[in-house]
């Protein structure tokens, strides 16, 4: 198996990042970490997680969708979408890995097709890294998910898989695209000898195993109890200390709603038409001209956990809309998230179940 | 101290003093706290916690709970009356009597008492328990420089003095320091904290000072809504609008700071604006007594300065 010392990997970013733009991530001053652009002195964070995931590269927090201008009578319309140039993602986790199939779901299995969103996707290669030290807030093993990359389920693995073993990084390419990576990388890799992989893979397993939330209770998320499970009196509970901030959709890796805003420009009428992320914990998520049918912030917390646990796996295979990423167990200001549901869903006597 | 608050709130539930206590709830861990309203003794002893991972500020949702407590009222009034004019000789339904139990930290206190002053908790719907600050609460800076000590407005204290002198605190030392860089340098700073912001509205939210009904960032019907930043350097538009709005009226609880994912020192902006305040007008600390009049609605045409901003600022540098 290919692979690089690790005290070499900047010499491998530099071979990458001098050609297309390469994003990794890095420390900031307060010591938690986010996706950068590598430049040269840039260097890869040891933190497992960064504060925001990276969706952010594939859909980005802000995106410009259309502009228009209008001289007299005639309209004319800019189309912002460029050729992208492509670019590479070093070290996703495999729960953020996972997250680009749940998106990819909604924005490019389903028609029409969100060609901004495909756009991203086409020129984007993913970078998978292993995860050496699992936190106590992940939870990614609930889903299936294999945080040591052995297994491919949901697509974890992304285009290139990587590991830490041994003092080195470790490739392998799983697609196209990826091999197209390991290509360009190649002067800068030797040989390795992958039976630190294997072994590597074995402690993540051992460690995941170990996590307190490893293979949380899901047997009430079957698709069957949907309206009791919509109609109980647990929402109560746990939405009462819910602020509405929307901390948790921005840093979770499957929350894709958006919004869609115009700004006047100012000249000749002009029209800028930019889509951001938007949140169904704000108070203006689903307004209507007349009506907004989501009173209450016990109306929307209960749409953010029903449509992660219950309708998108409904509408997609059984596949969760929650990766175990532990990003909102982490930032929620009141320390309120989906284990803490998960488990007064399992727990509340209101719902049938298996149970 | 965690077993004195719950055989306290357990007494005045079977009292009737109150119906709701306002506490923290036991997480998934040690350290993930969430606040709750526990309404029975029973729910009490499975869930309430006290320890040094109580930060959070409970004040704020007093706001919420006492709303519906005078709405309540104000409902059973207003039928009353109207059944009157039916008929009559019709009976007075009781107006619902609910008290809510609420524990406070001293620096929450403040918070309360600011809220009091601004009329947003009704006082009477509220029994207010000074606690003490389990000694090791790590709230970084905001909690090393506290200088809300003694307790306020509370009805009975459990582990707290209620006379603590304030130590001398360094508080402004931070605040002096980005002071004293140049504007380029100072610029640099907050553009690179600012760079990190979601814009997921967290400080706003958890900020006991912000309680407008509904905020100016989200208000469709104004240009200032935004979920999105139309300028590189938005964010800090944001910060800094919110930092003027609550300035006269923060009591430095430094709840923003805590809270903020991206770790942004927010309480800085607070900070230089309580500063500015006391060295223009005078001592004056939001929340500190229900007597005192808001620093920043006591304009005095003989005594204060009328300074601005680029007035004071170009006076400075004359002077040095």
């Amino acid at each position: 198996m290919l692979s690089i010392t690790a005290d070499k990997i900047d010499s491998l970013f530099e071979l990458i990042g001098t050609k297309q733009p390469l994003y990794l991530p890095v420390d900031n001053n307060t010591g938690k970490a986010d996706f950068k652009k590598w430049e040269k002195g840039v260097k890869l964070s040891s933190n497992l997680k960064t504060v925001r995931s990276a969706k952010d590269f594939f859909f980005p927090k802000t995106e410009h969708m259309v502009s228009y201008t209008m001289k007299g009578k005639e309209i004319t319309m800019e189309d912002p979408r460029k050729e992208l140039e492509d670019f590479v993602v070093f070290g996703v986790r495999p729960c953020d890995a996972v997250g680009f199939t749940v998106i990819d779901n909604v924005y490019l299995h389903m028609n029409p097709v969100d060609s901004y969103y495909k756009n991203r996707r086409d020129h984007g290669t993913v970078i998978t890294l292993a995860c050496n030290e699992p936190a106590k807030t992940c939870f990614c093993s609930t889903y299936g998910i294999d945080a040591s990359l052995d297994t491919d389920k949901n697509g974890s693995k992304g285009d290139v898989s990587c590991w830490l073993a041994d003092g080195k990084y470790f490739f392998e390419a799983n697609t196209d695209k990826g091999k197209k990576f390991v290509e360009a990388a190649k002067s800068a890799l030797a040989d390795g000898d992958a039976k630190a992989v294997e072994a590597a893979k074995k402690d993540i397993k051992d460690k995941t195993e170990k996590l307190p939330f490893a293979h949380l209770d899901l047997s009430k998320f079957q698709g069957k109890d949907m309206l009791k499970i919509f109609n109980s009196k647990v929402w109560d509970k746990v939405s009462e200390a819910c602020l509405g901030c929307g901390t948790c959709t921005y840093v979770c890796p499957t929350c894709m709603c958006f919004d869609v805003r115009d700004f006047d420009t100012g000249t000749d009428k002009g029209i800028r038409q930019i889509r951001c992320w938007d949140s169904c914990m704000y108070n203006d998520f689903t307004q209507m001209a007349a009506e907004n049918p989501r009173h209450t912030q016990k109306e929307r917390s209960r749409q953010r956990f029903m449509h992660k646990l219950m309708y998108y796996p409904m509408a997609h295979e059984g596949l969760f809309s929650c990766v175990g990423c532990g990003r909102c167990l982490e930032s929620c200001p009141v320390n309120m998230n989906i284990v803490k549901v998960i488990k007064a869903v399992q727990e509340t006597d209101d719902i049938g179940g298996d149970k | 101290m965690q077993d004195k608050l719950i055989a306290r709130a357990k007494e005045l539930l079977a009292e009737g003093k109150v119906q709701k206590v306002v506490g923290w709830k036991k997480g998934l861990f040690e350290d993930d706290i969430t606040p709750a309203v526990f309404s029975s003794a029973e729910e009490l002893d499975k869930d309430f916690v006290f320890n040094k991972y109580c930060a959070a500020n409970l004040s704020k949702y007093l706001v919420g709970i006492t709303r519906k407590i005078e709405i309540a009222k104000s409902t059973t009034r207003m039928n009353n009356t109207m059944a009157k004019q039916r008929d009559p000789n019709a009976q007075d339904a009781p107006i619902p009597q609910e008290h809510v139990l609420v524990f406070l930290k001293p620096n929450d206190t403040y918070s309360f008492t600011q809220l009091l002053k601004e009329n947003r908790i009704t006082r009477d719907d509220v029994y207010a328990i000074g606690v003490p600050c389990q000694d090791t609460l790590d709230g970084g800076d905001v909690c090393e420089t506290c200088k809300n000590k003694k307790p306020v407005s509370c009805d009975e204290l459990i582990g707290v003095e209620a006379d603590v002198t304030p130590v001398e605190s360094t508080r402004m030392a931070e605040v002096a320091k980005i002071e004293a860089m140049t504007a380029d340098e100072r610029d640099s700073f907050w553009k690179n904290e600012f760079s990190r912001c979601l814009r997921c509205n967290a400080c706003r939210d958890i900020c006991p000072a912000c309680t407008c009904e509904k905020c100016v960032f989200d208000n469709n019907k104004l240009y200032t809504s935004q979920k999105v930043a139309q300028t590189n350097f938005e964010e800090s538009l944001f910060h800094i609008i919110r930092a003027w709005h609550v300035a006269g009226r923060c009591t430095d609880c430094g709840e923003c700071s805590r809270v903020c994912p991206q770790n942004i020192p927010l309480y800085l902006l607070n900070r230089k604006f309580i500063k500015d305040i006391n060295e223009i007008y005078g001592d004056y600390q939001a929340g500190a007594d229900m007597e005192s009049k808001p620093a920043m609605l006591t304009f005095n045409a003989e005594g204060d300065p009328e300074t601005t901003i680029v007035w004071d600022r170009s006076h400075d540098k004359e002077a040095e």
